[in-house]
């Protein structure tokens, strides 16, 4: 069954996030995480769409590389499960501008709608905290995720926040899907000329 | 039980400093890694190393995915790994191939020369082709004098022309551990 802990939709939830990123990097999942970003597209975001279980630590490595920005992984439930390693690899790393957001629908809704195991009681942000994050939370509403936001951009990482969300689905948004101009355009956008060097 | 001897290698090999020499030249950042016997020495010197991140990992294909966020950020990266480690990587190998990402990744070979260990075999024996299929160079050493400039020109060819390209560091060259006694 699609979650029932919260009326958030994904979309407001990404809005809420993104409207000030400021010079934030951002690094979505594969899924309608990447469309629902894609609604709010913006050079100094990579997408995935494929590479399943990579988000956070693509955004690990992008974090190592440029330790005075930010960097946000945007991604859905089941692109988290599939890379729980990688949460005990965060965690010891003890990266401090680093911050995963999950919009949690507890569905694989790509595929079919099937539940994720978050659907079953498996709590990410238990598992972000035990695994050594520095705040981690499971917000379901959008004044919760508003008092989050800030500290997203601005506290010690690596921080770690569940977005409960309902089960709207949207039309695939996003057109912009061949890899390496994404790369790209990611890397002239933050690195200017060197990109090409 | 009996314990194993030691690899035949002794510790103080000279090819895994000629890979951290070649790690420096070409300006290598990030290091990450699932540890291997073979990888020690290089493990040690890269965490040693004030100018480089290396980073230990729970499976090989985070470091995959890593190494495509180091380039995203403008860092050099390279993946040490044990040859069971490379079917762990495919569909990550995915990304790196759709978004032309360069890639160095070092692999030390079991499951081939004085193999003892049975299940090491099925994956060993397959890391070429899998890599090949998975869309990486591959680039073999057997010969311990010639680690260092192998990875050097792997290192060139990944970063100059963004490709993934594997350096297969032989079973000769790691050493093998001697169960017959």
């Amino acid at each position: 069954m699609a979650n029932q802990k919260s009326n958030l939709d994904r979309r407001v939830a990404v809005k809420s996030i993104l409207t000030n990123r400021g010079d934030a990097l951002v690094v979505t999942g594969l899924g309608s995480s990447s469309y629902d970003v894609g609604t709010m597209d913006h050079p100094n975001t990579y997408y995935l769409w494929g590479g399943m279980g990579g988000a956070a630590m693509i955004g690990l490595g992008l974090a190592i590389a440029q330790p005075k920005r930010r960097v946000l992984v945007i991604t859905g439930d089941g692109e988290m499960l599939m890379g729980l390693g990688s949460l005990a690899t965060i965690g010891a790393e003890k990266i401090r501008n680093l911050s995963i957001i999950v919009l949690d629908n507890e569905l694989y809704s790509e595929t079919g709608m099937q539940p994720t195991h978050t659907s079953r009681g498996v709590n990410l942000a238990g598992i972000a905290s035990a695994a050594g994050f520095a705040a981690t939370d499971t917000v379901t509403s959008l004044p919760a995720l508003k008092t989050w936001i800030p500290k997203l951009y601005n506290t010690p990482g690596p921080l770690f926040l569940d977005v409960k969300v309902n089960a709207n689905r949207y039309p695939l948004s996003i057109r912009l899907r061949d890899g390496a101009h994404i790369k790209n355009r990611f890397r002239e956008s933050l690195l200017g000329a060197k990109a090409f060097d | 039980m009996k314990a194993a001897k030691k690899p035949a290698t002794p510790q103080s090999a000279t090819w895994p400093l000629d890979i951290y020499k070649v790690f420096k030249q070409v300006g290598i950042r990030q290091i990450a890694y699932v540890p291997d016997a073979g990888h020690t020495q290089l493990i040690k010197s890269c965490h040693a190393d004030k100018t480089m991140r290396a980073v230990s990992l729970t499976t090989e294909e985070e470091g995959v995915a890593m190494m495509a966020g180091a380039w995203l950020g403008g860092d050099r990266g390279a993946l040490l790994m044990q040859s069971s480690g490379v079917g762990n990587c495919i569909n990550m190998f995915g990304t790196i191939r759709e978004c032309r990402f360069p890639l160095l990744t070092l692999v030390t070979m079991r499951g081939e020369w004085g193999e003892f260990n049975p299940w090491q075999l099925p994956m060993g024996q397959s890391t070429p082709a899998a890599l090949q299929n998975a869309g990486l160079v591959v680039q073999r050493v057997d010969d311990k004098a010639l680690v260092g400039e192998t990875v050097f020109a792997a290192a060139n060819m990944a970063f100059q022309t963004n490709r993934a390209v594997a350096v297969l560091i032989g079973q000769r060259v790691v050493g093998f551990k001697d169960w017959s006694k």
